[in-house]
């Protein structure tokens, strides 16, 4: 019992003021990306063939989101020029389309769905899917739970069942082997009910996609919040629910 | 000619070095390796590119019969390498289309047979435990070995052994669980709380990452391998790059190899010290549940530090690493481990010491060393060993090993090897950054061809365990297989052995004390 004491003194006070006071996240993060529109065509397009995730459009200077992996490489391989990624961890969209951007993000709070607020402002409760990721957006979600994040002093929670759910949070490409079992959770989740895609892959396929073994997402149900990264930071996760919810 | 060629880790070699063993002959050679006590490594097949052929025989020098005359039996190659005395064998064949399993005589053979029906539809006849892996087509559209239609949904014809007895009740979980984790099936026979079988089936998270290998551009192969297991992805990249460098000849600088060990370590901390607390969660001790969830947190912050994300992902690359490391981070890095080492032996120190905690972890799931486990698991029950002492690569040569002082292959051991390794990684992290680091960084754009009718195994000691890469290259350096293997892959056995006679409401800890992926296991 002194041993539990001791170390709760110890430990003291731990989670994070956030929203309250802002919180910047190392500069080596790579979050929202910058993209120089006056950055030589040549350019451009080297780092658009370059890039693994094929998220680059070259011509209209845009980055993907929803297909980019935050591997930095067109970032090194122009030394700057075409892209810099910035530690902004502020990235979730409601609509698909707002995930290609050269580095603005239109407001999230305007495009919502109308009636999140008041349904779920005060309270929302998500089941988790985990549909066939590498379980790196399932940890990096998780970990809301622990003291710094303290996900629940904001009235947000994940329910065990479906039953007890508002939404389903969904991570992975969607496998084929999942599909039933995504689709029996969703069913299982009353009327009206949100879905929220988080990491690249619920989004896109993130590195999976062209697998005959995967299913996109968007195929199967409707998606109300788009969530990027590989995975996505909990920040990004957090900023993303209450900016979405509250 | 001999029976095994003899191999090093990371190193390259040209297949046809590989000795061409008549299936029969095979088969005999590794049963009898394997009852001196070797393991296996890799057991996979692969199909023969048919261009490649006519090259082989070019550069071949025995007497073409020995290689060519068993083409007729069948048109699949299988490879094994197994590894005895911190030494590596390699041998392969052309499987006939039935074979006899070497699961009969030997069960460190079962689930790798198993992966090979299913992947390419050979039959190991007589195989004591024939059923799915992952559940998905083979690759030849030959017939199903399990008479599935992969137009149904998992888990298809799958045999779950059964007990039967009237007061016999069965326990289904998954694939969809309560908590944010990964999907499996889990099915519990049980005789009142008492667990007499725990069947795992799994397959869930399959997402086809091998055949993908093998046919995409090789400049999203790093973003693939990341992708395999998030947890492990320093791991992976690792293998990746190591397999890449041997077939490119390429060979990173002394800081490079710095950085990536200290990024394999950090992994390592970072995963483990969340295990303790996810542990302490599981017998209601919530005080180091949060403070160990709190601190697994800083650790994959100072990956965020060297990578630019947390989980360490975009650092690794073949020929080095992707960033090197700024005197600032370096100091950062050091001081966090000065300021958490204390931390952590003192939250150590309160949960190994609680009588509560004691109660529920001592004794509980305990496995054999019979059962072949690698990693944590297994030096638990008293398996000595590690990768990074067998096989070092990287700065591992220069480490000494991690000595353990609970070996009886329970929950309670399972947590104190964790515990262990965390303070000793701490300790190889701070002897390898004394000094300035200095790299020259690399990028991986995949504008390359790599060595012709070459194989190479890598190998690793990842967090979970032994985790190893096996990469075929065809007679124009384009990768002709890809074969993958995580330690989870030797290890849901262990689980599954482990809840034999233990009660049913032990899972979760026990499931916690392996904590194995899915991911990596499914592919």
């Amino acid at each position: 019992m002194l041993k539990i004491l001791k170390t709760r003194i110890h430990q003291g006070y731990r989670t994070s003021q956030y929203p309250t006071k802002p919180l910047t996240l190392h500069r080596h993060f790579k979050g929202l990306p910058q993209v120089n529109t006056a950055c030589r065509d040549e350019m451009a397009q080297r780092c658009a063939e370059m890039c693994p995730q094929e998220a680059i459009d070259a011509k209209k200077r845009l980055i993907d989101l929803g297909k980019c992996v935050f591997c930095g490489l067109c970032e090194r391989i122009s030394n700057g020029e075409f892209v810099h990624f910035t530690n902004e961890f502020a990235m979730a969209a409601t609509r698909r389309e707002d995930l290609l951007t050269s580095g603005a993000m239109p407001d999230l709070t305007v495009h919502r769905r109308k009636d999140v607020q008041g349904l779920f402002g005060r309270s929302v409760q998500l089941r988790q899917v985990s549909a066939g990721g590498c379980n790196a957006c399932e940890a990096d979600t998780n970990v809301l739970n622990t003291p710094f994040f303290d996900l629940s002093r904001f009235g947000i929670g994940f329910a065990a069942s479906p039953r007890h759910a508002d939404g389903i949070h969904v991570t992975g490409p969607v496998t084929r082997n999942m599909r039933e079992a995504l689709l029996r959770t969703y069913d299982a989740v009353p009327e009206p009910k949100i879905v929220i895609a988080a990491g690249c892959c619920a989004i896109s396929g993130g590195p999976f996609r062209g697998s005959p073994e995967i299913i996109p997402l968007e195929t199967l149900v409707p998606v109300d919040l788009y969530i990027p990264g590989c995975p996505p930071h909990p920040m990004t996760n957090l900023d993303a629910f209450l900016r979405f919810f509250k | 000619m001999a029976d095994f060629l003899t191999i090093q880790n990371g190193r390259p070699f040209k297949r046809i070095q590989v000795p061409y063993l008549h299936f029969s002959e095979f088969r005999t050679n590794l049963l009898k390796l394997a009852f001196k006590g070797a393991e296996v490594v890799q057991f996979f097949a692969y199909q023969e590119d048919p261009s490649i052929k006519e090259v082989l025989m070019l550069g071949f020098n025995a007497p073409s019969r020995d290689f060519f005359s068993y083409e007729e039996e069948g048109t699949v190659q299988l490879m094994a390498v197994l590894r005895k005395d911190h030494q590596l064998f390699a041998v392969q064949t052309t499987a006939p289309e039935t074979f006899d399993a070497l699961s009969r005589q030997d069960m460190r053979f079962q689930l790798f047979e198993r992966e090979i029906a299913e992947q390419f539809g050979l039959i190991p006849k007589d195989h004591p435990w024939l059923k799915p892996v992952r559940y998905h087509a083979n690759c030849r559209g030959v017939k199903d070995v399990f008479g599935n239609d992969y137009t149904q949904d998992i888990p298809g014809n799958y045999p779950y052994f059964q007990v039967e007895g009237e007061e016999i009740h069965e326990v289904g979980v998954g694939p969809v669980h309560a908590g944010i984790i990964e999907p499996g099936h889990f099915r519990f026979q049980c005789i009142g709380e008492r667990v007499l079988h725990l069947e795992i089936q799994l397959g869930y998270q399959h997402r086809g990452v091998e055949p993908l290998l093998t046919s995409v551009p090789f400049k999203r192969l790093p973003i693939l391998i990341e992708g395999i297991a998030g947890d492990t992805a320093v791991g992976n990249a690792l293998c990746f790059s190591q397999a890449m460098e041997a077939l490119l000849n390429l060979t990173p600088d002394d800081g490079a190899k710095t950085l990536r060990t200290v990024a394999l370590e950090l992994e390592r901390i970072a995963n483990h010290v969340g295990d303790l607390g996810a542990l302490s969660g599981d017998v209601a001790f919530n005080s180091s549940a949060a403070y160990f969830g709190r601190i697994r947190g800083e650790f994959l912050n100072l990956l965020l530090v060297m990578a630019g994300n947390r989980f360490g992902k975009n650092l690794v690359r073949p020929g080095g690493v992707t960033m090197g490391l700024i005197e600032d981070s370096r100091n950062l890095i050091l001081s966090k481990i000065k300021e958490l080492r204390p931390e952590i032996k003192e939250v150590g120190d309160l949960l190994f010491s609680a009588h509560t905690v004691q109660a529920r972890f001592d004794g509980c799931g305990v496995v054999s060393r019979e059962i072949p486990l690698v990693g944590v698991a297994g030096r638990a029950s008293g398996i000595d060993y590690d990768v990074r002492q067998a096989f070092p690569t990287e700065k591992y040569s220069e480490i000494p090993a991690c000595l353990h002082t609970r070996t009886h292959g329970g929950v309670f051991s399972r947590a104190m090897v964790r515990f262990e390794e965390i303070l000793h990684s701490l300790d190889i992290i701070e002897r390898l950054l004394q000094r300035p680091v200095t790299t020259q960084p690399v990028v991986w754009t995949g504008e390359v061809s790599l060595a012709s009718s070459s194989c190479v195994t890598t190998l690793n000691e990842a967090w979970r365990g032994e985790l190893s890469h096996c990469v075929l290259t065809d007679s124009r350096g384009g990768i002709l297989r890809y074969k993958i293997k995580d330690p989870s892959f030797h290890n849901w056995t262990g689980l599954a052995m482990a809840l034999r006679n233990e009660e049913i409401s032990d899972f979760p800890l026990n499931n916690k004390s392996f904590n194995l992926s899915y991911c990596g296991f499914d592919l």
